[in-house]
This record gives C-alpha cells, structure tokens and sequence, in this order.
C-alpha cells in the first residue's frame, strides 16, 4: 500500500488545510488487515434508529430570520451541477453565469460555491468564472461508475486539473469496496490525492450502492484516512441519492475524524434535493449532528441543480413577504 | 460565521380553545363538584390556566352510582360490535381534535408541543383504535368462550401523560364492557376534560365515562368506594402500596403500575450513536417524568469515556424552553414540588460525592425549568442510583461483566423496564431472559405501542395494559 498522504497547503481555505494525520492513524492504514480491522471496529449503526433520529431532527421548525440566514448559507453551499451527456458549452456558461450572480435582480444574493461539470468542459467553466470567487468542481475517475484502469482515471484527474478545476470529485470503486478489498479502494485514493495537487478532492461514496449504513460509515472512514478533504453521498446518476440518515451517518464520521485528530473534513450532500425545505433539513442536521462550526461551505456543500431556484424564491417571499413565480427566476 | 439561532417557533395558545373553568362529567353531562375547586397552571409560565371544579364524596357516589347503572341496564349487554363503533368513533374523534388536544396538554402539563403532537396524542388515539378491534373478539382472546365485563373502574391517574394515560385506562375498560369512573391527576386535568367532551358528543350511553377532577383525597375515595368492582391506579409506588393495602380483602381486582428506576444497558459492541440518541430519549424524553425512564445508565466500562464524551455533546444540543415552541426538546418541570424533589435529589448526589454535569443551555427565566443533567462515577448505593428521580436527571454507573450487568440492573427493589444496547443478538435474547423488568426494549427505548403489554415487577406495580394481555384486567377471568 502507499504510504498517506503527504502534508500539502491548500490555499483556499485554511480550515480544510490538509495536515498529515496523526502518526496513529498513518499506522492504520500500513496495510491491508490493519486498515480492515479498523474499519471493522467502528462502531456499527442501528438503521432503526438513524433513521428515527434524522425524521426526529427533520421536524425543526426554522422559521424568519433563521430561515434567512438558512436560505442564504445554502445559496453559498451549492455547487451548481450539470453532469449530462447532452453538456455543451453554451450550457456551461449560462450556468457560470447563474453562479455568479443567481438573482441578477437582487444584488444582495450571494454566489453559490461551485459550478460542476465533467472534465472536457472545466476550461469553459474557468473562463466564464473567471475573476469570481466561484470555485469550477470537476468530476473524475471514470465518473459515475469508476469502471477503469487506474492510469485511465488519473489522467482523467489530471486533465481536469490542467484545464483549471479547483475541485476534484473522484469516485470510489464500489466494486472493490464491495468485495473488501480496501487497500485498493484506499490506494486509488490516495494516488487521485496526489494527481489532484492543489485542488481539493471529494470523495464520492455513491451510498446508493454500498447499501447498508455499516458500509457508509466505513467507507467515510476510508476515505478521510485517505486524505479525501470531503466525503459526498452519490453521483446523482442512482437512486437512492442523498438521504437524510446516510447523512447523519457521515456528518457522524467527520465529527469523530475531527474528535480523533482535530481536523475539519468536509461533508457534500448530492442528488435528489430539490427544494429549501429540504435543503433546511440537512442543515439542521449538520448544525446538529456535526456542530455549528461546519455551517459554511467549506465544511458542507450541497451538489444540486432545481434546488438554486427554489433558494431563490423562497428567499424573495421571505424578504417580500409574497411567492412569485417560477418565471421570475433564471432558468439556465 | 454567525451562530445559526432558530428563531421562536411557537404553537398558537388559541388552539387550545382555553375556556376560563372545566367542569366534571358525570352521566354524560358536565356539572358543578361540589369539592373545592381547584386552579390549574402552566408550569412553564407559573399562571393559572383554569379553574376546576371538583369532586366530593357524594360526587364520587353519584358518579359510581350512575356508572353501575349504565354497566348494568347498557354498556354491559351492548354486544361488542357495537360497543366498538362508540369507541372507533372516540379514536378518530381523538385524531380530529389532535392538534388542540396538544397544544393543551402542553400548556397543562410542560412537555414540549414536539411530543404532545408526535407522541402522546396520536398514541391516546392508537389505543382506542386498537381496543375498539378487540370489543367484538373477546370471545377469541383467550379466556374462555363468553369473558364478561368487571363491572365498574375507578381509575386513577398521573400527570406525567395525562390524556395518554386516560386513554390507557378507558379503553381496555369499555371495550371488556365495563364502566368507568377516572381521576385524573389534581395539575393536570384539562385533556380529560375535553376527551369527556368527545365522550360525550360521540354519544356515548350517559354514565359510561364518568371523570372527576380532585386531589389524592378524591381518587382515594374513588379506589375505596364499596360500588367500585376494579381499581387501576398508576402513580407513585408509595400510594400504590396504601391503595393495595386498603383494598386487601374487598375482592376487588386491581391493578398498579407504579414506579421505577430501570437500567439503560450498554455493552461495548453497541451501535454508539443511536445507544447515545436511545440514553437521550431514555430520560430526556417527556423532562425524564416517565415511569419507566432510563434513569441509570449501565455502561461497559471499556467505552465508558467515549460514550460520555457523545453524551455530553448530545445533551448540549437540547434545547430547554417554552413548551409551545415547536424546536424544544425539553419542556417545564410538571409542577414546583417536582422541581424541588428533583433538587433535593440532584443535592444528594452532589453530596455524595457523584460527579455532575449540567447541560449549559440556557434556561427561561419564569417556569419550572430544570437543565438536563448527568453523573458520572455513581456507585449503587448513592440515593440518585437507587430513588426514582422523575426528572432529567441520568446516573451512569459502569460494568465489566455481561454478568455483573445484569446484578446491577436487578439491583433495585422497581423492575418496570430496561434497555440493551448491542449487535449481538444472542446477548439480546440472553439479557433480556435475566431482566427482572415488565418491558426490555433492545436497541430502542421508550417505544410504546398499543399491542404491546405493559407493566412491571415487584415495587413498579402488577398487571399489564396493553396487547391481548391487557384484557385480562378488565374481564373476569
């Protein structure tokens, strides 16, 4: 197995600044029986009961200046995702455009954090970003399914990161993590790691496919130890996508990351969250379960597209005290 | 980044339909006690609520008498399919008003709309459901081909979960064919009162529910009243033990569910996160005034230090406060001699050397308000590991040995019920089979279902309500 990730900076936000872990846990992952060991001590996860608790929690009432503050602090989580085949690059620049500026008519609205896309077209994406604090996420790895050779997958990565992205989202081999080989899985990770150089590398779990909550929580670990700065539910290519519960689950792997080493990883929520109030519910979840310090979109981001929209209307008949229309907003 | 704040998001009082004063009801229609009338108040505010009317002696004999009659020339020889439309008809009644019904059980009792909405109004409901599919079947519950009725209840209630327990009481009795008088509890009387208005405008025979407001006194009345052919009572094991010991050779049956002091059992293999949300809801769960509340928690000592560290940063997400606002976790202590008892008990431990921890949330000014609290390094003879606490209040003791697990939570003269947290479920089976409690939930706590009987051991009390098991309680079998 390799050995964990070198020590880099990342420039762009000092809380997610990677630090080698801790020397025990470097000892977790010198091979593969002491990383499966560790995985397999976790503590398990009662599905009953997870998912009593993120049904409890998703009954919070968030309501005026609460509900504000939520809309805008999702408005700046979001990264504005188009993934489709049909993807040209007129369609990413309208949506470059839509992310610097989501309500052209209510200058106060803030930029969401990122727009995503697939690799071919990261350098369309740059430029319409260009002079904005919007970061260009990229998929990779052989996205969604991750059925390719290792080389195949970091040139992938390294294309992306030529063309400019400043974020990678890598997907793990379900595959391999399925049939417990962990210290590919790992290894895969670690060598993404390295290609991504200063971008920063989420991790997608595709939790859709690892089915159980035993295997979420295992995975999160994985990937944290491997040097992943976010750990993300799913592609937004199966369903199930993000869950409340699954999240739970991984906001819990990134609090005990944090008890454990005392660095901040962060958790990114993918597919299938379509409106404000259920963007609400993941964060209560988040200020709840992991704690209010990863109320921000370095720590917690929300991989979507519809979702922009309704931020955006719910936050005009917040301040106007009316709905309008969905022709009242941009639709790109 | 700013701290995130919820703003307040409270219940209307309005939907309460408060009225200035209630009054009792008895054969079908609400009239005057005779008693002193009685105020009742928001403990998470201090004001009065209502007034109440109340009971005296010669109420509680014209009530059992009107309830014999009813037994007697109706409900008694009502066949049971249509005894089950009266109470089909009480249980959708029940979901209809429910959002009133809460709204005013948490203004009257404290705990927070959260639950009264989720938890004890639809579950009061789901009993009558339930009892209204067995009127008809009595016949297949396995006493016998022709079970018949007891004759006359008089129930007597807590304040802890004033419509829900009322709901535990009535049902059972009018689907077996008896009648019923009920006390409910002297703070907390207002959710019987309007089920008595339901009562009545499902048309319900006149007498067949019959509810009198009142203190100890009344209900003591009630239970030792010579026209009354079952007594159930739920409260404190020290009125249980003068209850039993006055009914002794009456021939009445009874029935108590008393208190308890039940172990929280968590082994090392648990599933950490959810044991930490089931330890939560084990006595955070209505301000911890539940009879059956984990209120010691037994931890394997191996991940004792973990576990607390959770626990404690669980408990700080609690939020404490009005109980009408829909994000409070944990509403008003029931009344200002529970606060104190609550103090006095939190004192000893203090004195006897546990070592506390008290959630930093910030409290209301006004009320009776209690933060959540924890000890840790408490042994089995401290009184906080021994007395029923009835607040917010958690003991954790540690354990080495699944066997010195099960001594230790055996170890109390209660055995209402228990917990067991772990992955293992020949260790569940093995636990569970050891548990001197009514109730062993495994991997969850504090579930309460209508099918499921519930009751105790020893000093929490005999009898079951609940299931086809239940039954047997009000039939003469």
């Amino acid at each position: 197995m390799a050995a964990a990730p070198q020590a880099t900076t990342s420039g762009a936000d000092p809380t997610t600044a990677r630090a080698a872990p801790p020397a025990d846990l470097a000892d977790l992952t010198r091979d593969e029986s002491t990383l499966r060991r560790f995985l397999y001590g976790l503590p398990g996860v009662d599905a009953v009961g997870v998912e009593a608790r993120a049904a409890s929690l998703a009954t919070r009432s968030i309501k005026k200046a609460s509900k504000l503050w939520a809309i805008d602090t999702a408005i700046r989580m979001v990264d504005l995702t188009t993934l489709e085949g049909a993807d040209t690059p007129g369609k990413v620049r309208t949506l470059a455009a839509k992310a610097r500026r989501p309500d052209p008519e209510r200058p106060g609205v803030p930029s969401v954090a990122a727009v995503c896309v697939y690799p071919d077209l990261v350098a369309t994406a740059v430029a319409g970003l260009a002079g904005s604090e919007v970061g260009v996420a990229s998929v990779a790895t052989a996205f969604p399914s991750g059925r390719a050779a290792l080389p195949v997958k970091l040139a992938d990565v390294a294309d992306a990161v030529a063309a400019g992205a400043t974020e990678v989202d890598m997907v793990i081999d379900r595959g391999a993590f399925l049939s417990g080989r962990y210290g590919l899985v790992f290894d895969e990770i670690t060598a993404v790691r390295a290609a991504c150089g200063e971008a920063h590398l989420k991790v997608i779990l595709e939790t859709g496919e690892l089915a159980t909550y035993d295997n979420v929580r295992r995975a999160s670990w994985l990937a944290l130890l491997a040097g992943g700065d976010f750990i993300k539910t799913s592609t937004g290519k199966i369903s199930p996508a993000a869950t409340l519960p699954v999240t739970h689950v991984m906001l819990q792997a990134v609090r005990d990351f944090h008890a454990r080493t005392g660095q901040r990883r962060g958790v990114k929520a993918a597919g299938g969250i379509r409106n404000t109030k259920e963007a609400i519910r993941y964060l209560v979840a988040v200020h709840e379960v992991a704690g209010e310090e990863w109320l921000t979109p370095s720590l917690f981001r929300f991989g979507a597209s519809s979702l922009l929209n309704d931020l955006l209307m719910q936050r005009r008949a917040q301040h106007e005290g009316h709905y309008s229309g969905p022709d009242y907003v941009t639709v790109d | 980044m700013t701290s995130w704040e919820y703003a307040p998001a409270p219940e209307s009082r309005e939907i309460a339909r408060l009225r200035p004063s209630y009054r009792m009801f008895v054969g079908g229609e609400f009239v005057e006690g005779t008693g002193e009338p009685l105020k009742t108040v928001n403990p998470a505010t201090e004001e009065v609520l209502a007034e109440v009317s109340t009971a005296s002696a010669s109420d509680v004999d014209k009530a059992v008498a009107t309830a014999r009659k009813a037994q007697e020339k109706v409900w008694g020889r009502m066949p049971g399919a249509e005894r089950a439309k009266y109470i089909f008809r009480i249980a959708r009644m029940i979901a209809e008003r429910g959002r009133e019904l809460a709204v005013l059980e948490s203004l009257d009792n404290g705990k927070p709309i959260r639950e009264s909405r989720d938890v004890d109004i639809p579950t009061a409901s789901a009993h009558f459901f339930y009892h209204a599919g067995w009127a008809d079947k009595l016949d297949y519950a396995g006493y016998g081909p022709d079970p018949q009725p007891l004759g006359v209840a008089g129930q007597v209630i807590p304040w802890n979960f004033p419509l829900l327990m009322a709901s535990w009481k009535i049902a059972p009795a009018l689907a077996c064919g008896n009648t019923v008088v009920l006390k409910p509890a002297e703070t907390t009387p207002l959710t019987a009162l309007v089920l008595a208005e339901i009562i009545q405008q499902a048309d319900l025979p006149p007498g067949v529910v019959n509810i009198l407001p009142g203190a100890g006194d009344v209900g003591s009345t009630l239970v030792n009243h010579p026209g009354v052919d079952k007594v159930a009572f739920t409260g404190s094991t020290e009125v249980g033990k003068s209850i039993q010991s006055s009914l002794a050779g009456t021939g009445k049956k009874l029935t108590l569910e008393l208190g308890g002091k039940a172990a929280n059992i968590v082994f090392d293999d648990a599933p950490l996160d959810q044991a930490v949300e089931g330890i939560v809801n084990g006595i955070f769960f209505n301000q911890g005034h539940v009879c059956c509340a984990g209120s010691r928690l037994l931890v394997s000592e191996s991940i004792a230090d973990e576990l607390l560290a959770t626990l404690h940063q669980r408990v700080s997400t609690l939020r404490v406060g009005d109980p009408l606002d829909k994000n409070t976790d944990v509403g008003a202590i029931n009344s200002g001699m529970q606060l104190a008892k609550i103090r006095e008990l939190v004192a000893a431990g203090d004195a006897e050397g546990a070592e506390r921890w008290t959630s930093p949330c910030p409290l209301p000014e006004r009320g009776f308000f209690f933060a959540p609290t924890v000890f840790a390094n408490v042994s089995q003879s401290m009184r906080i590991a021994r007395e029923e606490i009835f607040g917010p209040v958690l003991s954790v003791l540690t354990f080495r040995t699944p066997d010195e697990a099960v001594a230790k939570a055996n170890n109390t003269p209660y055995g209402l019920s228990a917990g067991i947290w772990t992955e293992k479920g020949s260790r569940i089976l093995w636990m569970a089979d050891r548990m001197r409690a009514g109730v062993v939930w495994a991997n969850t706590f504090n579930r309460f279902d209508p099918t499921a009987p519930f009751g105790g051991y020893q000093e929490s009390g005999f009898g079951r309500e609940g299931g086809r098991t239940g039954l047997e309680a009000y039939l003469n079998v």
